[in-house]
Parts: structure tokens; C-alpha cells; sequence
């Protein structure tokens, strides 16, 4: 059927132009003779079409023709591999997007909220025994707060590079860049490059964002020794092994903008990490790491008081180095993260800090050699003993052991000029329940028998959380 | 140019080659993928499977002997229609490969092979677990893994062109294998035409469209959302006038709702392989359907 239609248009046109016939029959039989070239001409045309489209027809049902390789090899352009095509072959999506916005990154946005109750006054929480990290430690104030609200925008630049920006608003109405940052799509040999602003890849929670915790906080090794959180304001360099044991290599370099470094006139230090990772059989899978941190601190003031109790502001100057051991493992049924999982995490961290502390800087200005070893670890467990039901448990301790105060044994100061330098061990224990309704949504309760002030009673916290995300869907990190 | 940069450039590009003589590494995400590669690639690909059958694919970790595996693949075969959304990208992105990110030659998604079903008109995640693209569980159909084998036989061919002929030959000897098993399976099947059931997930969905199975509920409310026992005293109330003749699990789901609802409403669970692996009868994709298929004809009328 479909080949007479332009045959037939043809002839209604060829009559609708062309001038009415002469009575000379040879002209009609000229003009006869032509319409049946031309009738050919178009039934050839219509088939070689009709056999063109059935072609296209039966690419798209199978992509390929698995019979003619060698053609779709030669044809590069037509070649069956090629990713522009098999794009081009998806299913089109139901919703059509405007070409304007066809690009726009992902972004997914997280709310989250705790209500805090303590039995002690969390203005006076510390972690005695050691110089403050400036950053986020602590339980919260009492009462309903809202926690940052996280905004995460990510899309590849090109084929080479890909972008992620995360922010964090507070609830103090300020923007802080958490992560900003490119990072390397294509380089050779298991290698990966990242510049910007980043989490380290120190530890194992350390990279690991707020709303994917398994607690409210951090524990308090990282309290004390990052602030909650080292973020590297520089490059980091992995590199994967070839192998089927998980071992990478990081190294990085910043300027040091955060605790325990401080922003200098230079490049501030090095990390080093390094992760080990494999299976157990079906059922339980682990990952163990090692890392090494190495920066300098230039006028790293923090307040304390002196003797007198009155408020003085001291501060550091020197190496800070710290190294770190990490070890995760996680065991559901046959992987079947769905039903059960039980997940033990440890990191213990060990820092030393050696260089110069001055004494009340705005006035009496005292300086002498400074020393310290600390350390810290925690032991944590989590169990979802139900599909949406999990429970945790965790002990953080922390031994701020005796600092070598030199303006305290060359008797220029007593001990108690430095009263947030009084060898402590702070401990905790938390325990967690939460109620995962969905991927994307997560309620939680925690009960903290926190131990960090060296004087006083031991603090009882208890903690109400939500985290819920939405737009575009996350994937973890193991 | 230096001879220096000269011979750099020349072995980067050589690293980035496939050696001559090497097999393919093609790591895939589900059992299914994996029994594919290892029907059209033979002794040419060395396949690992990152996923069992008893596992949800919705759920997986990004645990570090899959990141460790996706750093040597030649070749990664994902389902696609964002199923491993939760973790593929994080295994591409650690791996530091290259050649497997998406949109290489390294990268194959099946469902871009295939008509998708239920491609949702409205996109909201109060609908629970939904895909934008469609339905991604489209191992069932028998017609979707021959698609998927003949773009995947071309890929293998770009991928490893001096074995060409190789692959194009395998290809063709499983198209005409698969082509016969699909007549006999239909011819077996045909007594399964309008045969009632309810579903679990909405997983079977490509299994019962082509068998012509007549879906009348599922278990979950929406996808991804386990049912709640109001839901299920719901599916009672409905059901127990018209049952299904049986209720189709799959392996990895948890049993109890369906065990719950078998009883009251007087129809047998019947648990699927629904992946390679999911049964010791489904040893490959051809076990998979057969066993599938008895374990459907098994039920009495």
C-alpha cells in the first residue's frame, strides 16, 4: 500500500503542472513513457526506504547486528560501542526536561534537628586535659536546635574532571563551605587526584559526612585531635593497587587552615594514609588503615585561666604529628544488607606536639619549650537487628597523659597556670537507637555517659535526632 | 617532542591498551550479567560477580574487594536505571579505572538495551522506591537478555577487536541457542496465560508480562516499602475472594509477609530463583528461566 500513495500523489501532481495535452498522440505517448520512469524510479525509492526503516527498527529492538561485526568495526561512526549511541538508545524518560536544565547538577539537601537534654551545664563541658580544637565538639545546647542543613551539588565537568560542593548552613545563619572540590575522571594506572577543599582521607570516619554517622557526634578522639573533622585545604593524591586485596595509598598537602595546624605563610605539612581492604567469606567484608598526619602550628592561641582564675589567652607554636590506626568490619547474611548487619568499628589516634608555649600572650608574653603526648580511641558497634531498626553501642576514651610544660618546671609559672593542661582521662560510653522509615529518612535517640570534665559529676546526655534527605539519591562510602 | 615525553606517552597509552593476549575482566553487578558474559566472552573473559542472588541489588556496600575489582575491569556490566544507584557510583569513582567510567566503552548498562516498563509518570519519592527510567528488573523476560546479549557480543567486539570473530561466533551460537529455548519455554508456559498471582516487590513485573500472568496485588505497598499489617489485613480482605493461584517471592526477599498472607488467603508461596544463583537448579540464565518455569507449572491448578 504504502508504495502506490506517492505514485499516486505524483500522478495528481504531474497532472496539476503540466500543461493540458495537444491532440499529437506521440506527445501523450512521451509523456506516458516518462511517468513510468518515473514510477519505477519512485517504487525502487519507497522500498529502498521501507527496507531503511526496518532496519533502523530492528537496531533498536537489538542495538547490534552480531552477524556483521566487521562492518560496525570499519563504520566508525556506526559502531555499536559507541557510548554516544547507546545513550542515544536508552528509553526516553517519561518527564521532558528543557534543554536549559538538562545539565543542572545533582543536588540532594539535608535537614537534620536534635533535642538535647544534659544533666550538667553543657557551657561548662571540655575535655579536660586538653588544648581546645576550636571546632564541633560537645553535646549542643540544651533544649530543641536546628543542625546544619547540608547542600550537596555535584555533576562531572567534562570528560576529564568531576565537581562536588558541599555546604553546610547553620543555624546561625551562616554558609560554611564544608567540601569544595575537583577530582580527576580519567587518569591512567589507579590514580586519582583531588584539589580544593576536602575531608582528609585520614581515619576512617573522617571523610565520612554528618547525616551518615552512626552516632549524634563525633567521638571524642576526633573531637580533640580535628576539631571534629580534619578538613585539607589543598590536593590529595590515591593511587589504587591492581589487585584483588583493596589497598590504597593517599598523600596530601594543604595550607593548614584547621586545628591542629594553623594557616601560614607556606604549604603546612603532609598526610599519609594507607587502607587495606577484602572479604571474609560471603558474609563479612573489612577494611584497615593506617595514617600519618604532619603539620606545623604558628600561634595556635586558645583560652585558659591563670592561677588567679581569671581568663588568659595562651598558645602554641610547633610540630603537631599525628598518626592513626583504623579497622571496620562488617558481617550481614550473605551481604543481604537489607535484614541484619553488624558493623564494629575501633580507631585509636596518637598525637605529639613539640615546639613553644606562651603564657598570656596580650600581656605577660611568657615563652618557653612545650611538649605532649596524647592519645585517644573508641570502640563502636552497630547492629540492625531489624530491617529499619538499629541498635549501637560506643566507649571513647582519651588519655591526655602529662604534658612537659618548660615555664612550669623552670619554675617561672605554677602547674596551675595552666589549668586545662591537668593530666585527664576523659571517657564515654553512648548508646544509640534509631528507626530508618527509608533510605532517605532516619529518627534517633542517644544516651551519653560522658565523662570529659575532670571535676564535677558525670554528665547524663540524652539526645533526640532527624535526618532526612532529599533530591537526588546518595551513594556511600563503605 | 623529547624522546622522553615520546616514550611516556607511548607507555601510558600501551597501559591503557589491552594486552593482546590477556582475557577481558569484566566485573558485573548481578549474577544474570556475569552468566551472560561468561556464555558470549567463553575463555576470552574472566568474570567476576559482585552481587549473589540472596542479596537485595537495591542494597549493597561499597565494600573494598569490589572497589579493589572495579580498578581492574576491562569491563563493567551494570543493570542500570539507577538499581546499584546506592553504590556503583561510589565502586566507579574509588576504583581510579578509567576505562569503566560511565560512558567509556568500559561501561555497559543493560537496561539501556531494552524497553523499560513502568517508567513512572510522576516522579516523587512519597511513591517509595520508584526509578525514573523504568522498571530495572528485566532479567525475567527472556526477549530482554537476547537484546542485551547482541549489544553486549558488540561490545565485546569493540572492546577486544582481534578476537573478533570469536565473539561474533559465540554470540550467534547463543542467539540461536537462547532463540530455541525461548519457543520452548513459551510452548510450556502457555497453560500460565491469565493465571492469577501477587508479587512481592514489583520485581516480577517482566516475568509476568511475559508469561502473561495476571498480577492482582503486591505485597509492598510501593516499592521498596515493606507492608505494614493493616496493608496486609487489606490484601486479605481483597484477595480472599478471588485468590491467586499461588504468591511469587523471589529469593532474597524476606519470607514472613507472604508466609502471613499464604495462610489466610489459601495460596502456596512459590519462591523464584529470579536471579542466577537464586536456586541450585539456576546454575546459568538457561537454569534460571527453566527452573523459574517448573517451579510456576509445579503449582496445581
Amino acid at each position: 500500500m504504502r508504495s502506490f500513495m506517492p505514485v499516486a500523489a505524483l500522478a495528481a501532481l504531474t497532472s496539476a503542472i503540466l500543461p493540458s495535452p495537444g491532440n499529437a498522440a506521440d506527445e501523450i505517448a512521451t509523456l506516458r513513457a516518462e511517468f513510468e520512469t518515473l514510477k519505477i524510479e519512485y517504487a525502487d525509492r519507497v522500498t529502498a526506504l521501507e527496507a531503511r526503516i526496518e532496519e533502523l527498527e530492528s537496531a533498536s529492538a537489538g542495538k547490534a547486528d552480531s552477524g556483521s561485526p566487521p562492518r560496525n568495526l570499519v563504520d566508525g561512526q556506526n559502531s555499536p560501542s559507541d557510548p554516544q549511541i547507546a545513550g542515544a538508545q536508552e528509553a526516553p524518560p517519561s518527564t521532558s526536561r528543557s534543554t536549559a536544565s538538562a545539565f543542572n547538577p545533582a543536588i540532594s539537601l539535608i535537614l537534620g534537628g536534635t533535642f538535647v537534654n544534659t544533666s550538667e551545664d553543657p557551657r561548662s563541658w571540655r575535655l579536660s586535659g586538653f588544648t581546645p580544637s576550636d571546632g564541633e565538639v560537645g553535646p549542643g545546647e540544651r533544649s530543641f536546635n536546628l543542625d546544619e542543613s547540608e547542600l550537596a551539588v555535584s555533576a562531572n565537568v567534562d570528560p576529564y574532571f568531576t565537581g562536588t560542593m558541599i555546604a553546610a548552613l547553620s543555624a546561625e545563619d551562616e554558609i560554611e563551605v564544608e567540601e569544595a572540590y575537583v577530582r580527576t575522571l580519567a587518569l591512567p594506572s589507579g590514580f586519582t587526584a583531588k584539589a580544593g577543599r576536602f575531608f582528609s582521607g585520614l581515619g576512617y570516619l573522617n571523610e565520612v559526612h554528618r547525616h551518615a554517622w552512626d552516632f549524634i557526634d563525633q567521638p571524642f578522639a576526633y573531637q580533640v585531635f580535628f576539631g571534629g573533622q580534619y578538613t585539607q585545604n589543598g590536593v590529595q593524591v590515591k593511587w589504587l593497587a591492581p589487585t584483588d586485596l583493596f589497598i590504597e595509598l593517599g598523600a596530601e598537602s594543604g595550607n593548614g587552615e584547621t586545628f591542629p595546624a594553623t594557616r601560614r605563610n607556606a604549604t603546612n605539612g603532609g598526610t599519609f594514609f594507607v587502607h587495606f581492604g577484602g572479604d571474609l567469606g560471603d558474609s563479612t567484608s573489612w577494611r584497615a588503615g593506617a595514617s600519618y598526619m604532619d603539620v606545623r602550628a604558628a600561634d595556635r592561641a586558645y583560652e585558659d585561666s591563670n592561677q588567679f582564675g581569671s581568663l588568659v589567652v595562651d598558645s602554641f607554636t610547633g610540630k603537631s604529628r599525628t598518626w592513626a590506626v583504623d579497622a571496620v568490619l562488617k558481617w550481614s547474611p550473605y551481604g543481604d544488607l537489607a535484614r541484619r548487619q553488624l558493623k564494629v568499628q575501633g580507631e585509636y589516634m596518637h598525637r605529639r606536639e613539640d615546639g613553644q608555649l606562651a603564657f598570656d600572650v596580650e600581656a605577660l608574653n611568657l615563652s618557653d619549650a612545650y611538649r605532649s603526648e596524647q592519645s585517644g580511641w573508641y570502640l563502636q558497634t552497630v547492629f540492625q537487628f531489624l530491617p529499619r531498626w538499629r541498635v549501637g553501642l560506643r566507649y571513647d576514651a582519651l588519655d591526655s597523659g602529662s604534658p612537659n610544660v618548660g615555664l612550669v618546671s623552670s619554675g617561672q609559672l605554677p602547674p596551675d597556670a595552666f589549668p586545662l593542661l591537668r593530666s585527664s582521662n576523659p571517657e564515654r560510653i553512648s548508646l544509640m537507637f534509631d528507626w530508618n522509615p527509608s533510605e532517605f529518612s532516619r529518627l534517633r535517640a542517644q544516651y551519653d555517659w560522658d565523662d570529659a570534665r575532670a571535676e564535677g559529676d558525670r554528665d547524663r546526655i540524652f539526645r533526640l535526632q532527624y535526618i532526612f534527605g532529599i533530591g537526588a539519591h546518595g551513594a556511600h562510602k563503605y | 617532542m623529547s624522546p622522553f615525553i615520546h616514550s611516556v606517552l607511548a607507555l601510558l597509552i600501551l597501559g591503557a591498551a589491552l594486552p593482546a593476549d590477556a582475557a577481558i575482566k569484566v566485573l558485573a553487578t548481578t549474577a544474570d550479567w556475569g552468566a551472560l558474559a561468561t556464555e558470549l566472552g567463553g575463555d576470552r573473559v574472566n568474570v567476576y560477580i559482585a552481587t549473589s542472588a540472596l542479596q537485595d541489588v537495591h542494597r549493597v556496600d561499597a565494600k573494598p574487594s569490589l572497589v579493589a575489582r572495579a580498578r581492574t575491569a576491562d569491563l563493567l556490566i551494570a543493570t542500570g536505571a539507577d538499581l546499584e544507584i546506592g553504590w556503583l557510583p561510589i565502586l566507579v569513582q574509588e576504583s581510579g579505572n578509567r576505562r569503566i567510567q560511565p560512558g567509556s566503552p568500559g561501561y555497559f548498562e543493560a537496561a539501556s538495551q531494552v524497553k523499560l516498563l513502568e517508567a513512572p509518570t510522576r516522579l516523587d519519592r512519597s511513591l517509595g522506591d520508584i526509578h525514573p527510567q523504568g522498571n530495572p528488573h528485566i532479567q525475567l523476560d527472556p526477549h530482554n537478555i537476547a537484546a542485551v546479549a547482541k549489544a553486549l557480543t558488540a561490545r565485546l567486539i569493540a572492546l577486544d577487536p582481534a578476537q573478533g570473530q570469536y565473539y561474533a561466533q559465540r554470540g550467534k551460537d547463543f542467539d540461536a541457542r537462547w532463540e530455541q529455548a525461548i519457543q520452548r519455554w513459551e510452548s510450556k508456559a502457555a497453560a500460565l496465560k491469565q493465571v492469577p498471582v501477587v508479587v512481592m516487590h514489583r520485581d516480577q513485573i517482566y516475568l509476568c508480562q511475559w508469561l502473561g500472568l495476571k498480577e492482582l496485588a503486591a505485597i509492598e505497598p510501593k516499592p521498596g516499602v515493606p507492608p505494614s499489617a493493616g496493608h496486609l489485613s487489606q490484601l486479605v480482605n481483597a484477595l480472599s475472594t478471588s485468590p491467586p493461584r499461588m504468591i511469587l517471592l523471589n529469593a532474597y526477599n524476606d519470607p514472613k509477609a507472604a508466609r502471613w498472607l499464604s495462610e489466610r488467603i489459601q495460596a502456596p508461596v512459590v519462591i523464584l530463583p529470579f536471579s542466577v544463583g537464586g536456586s541450585p537448579e539456576a546454575k546459568d540464565l538457561f537454569g534460571l528461566l527453566d527452573d523459574t518455569l517448573n517451579k510456576l507449572l509445579a503449582v496445581p491448578k
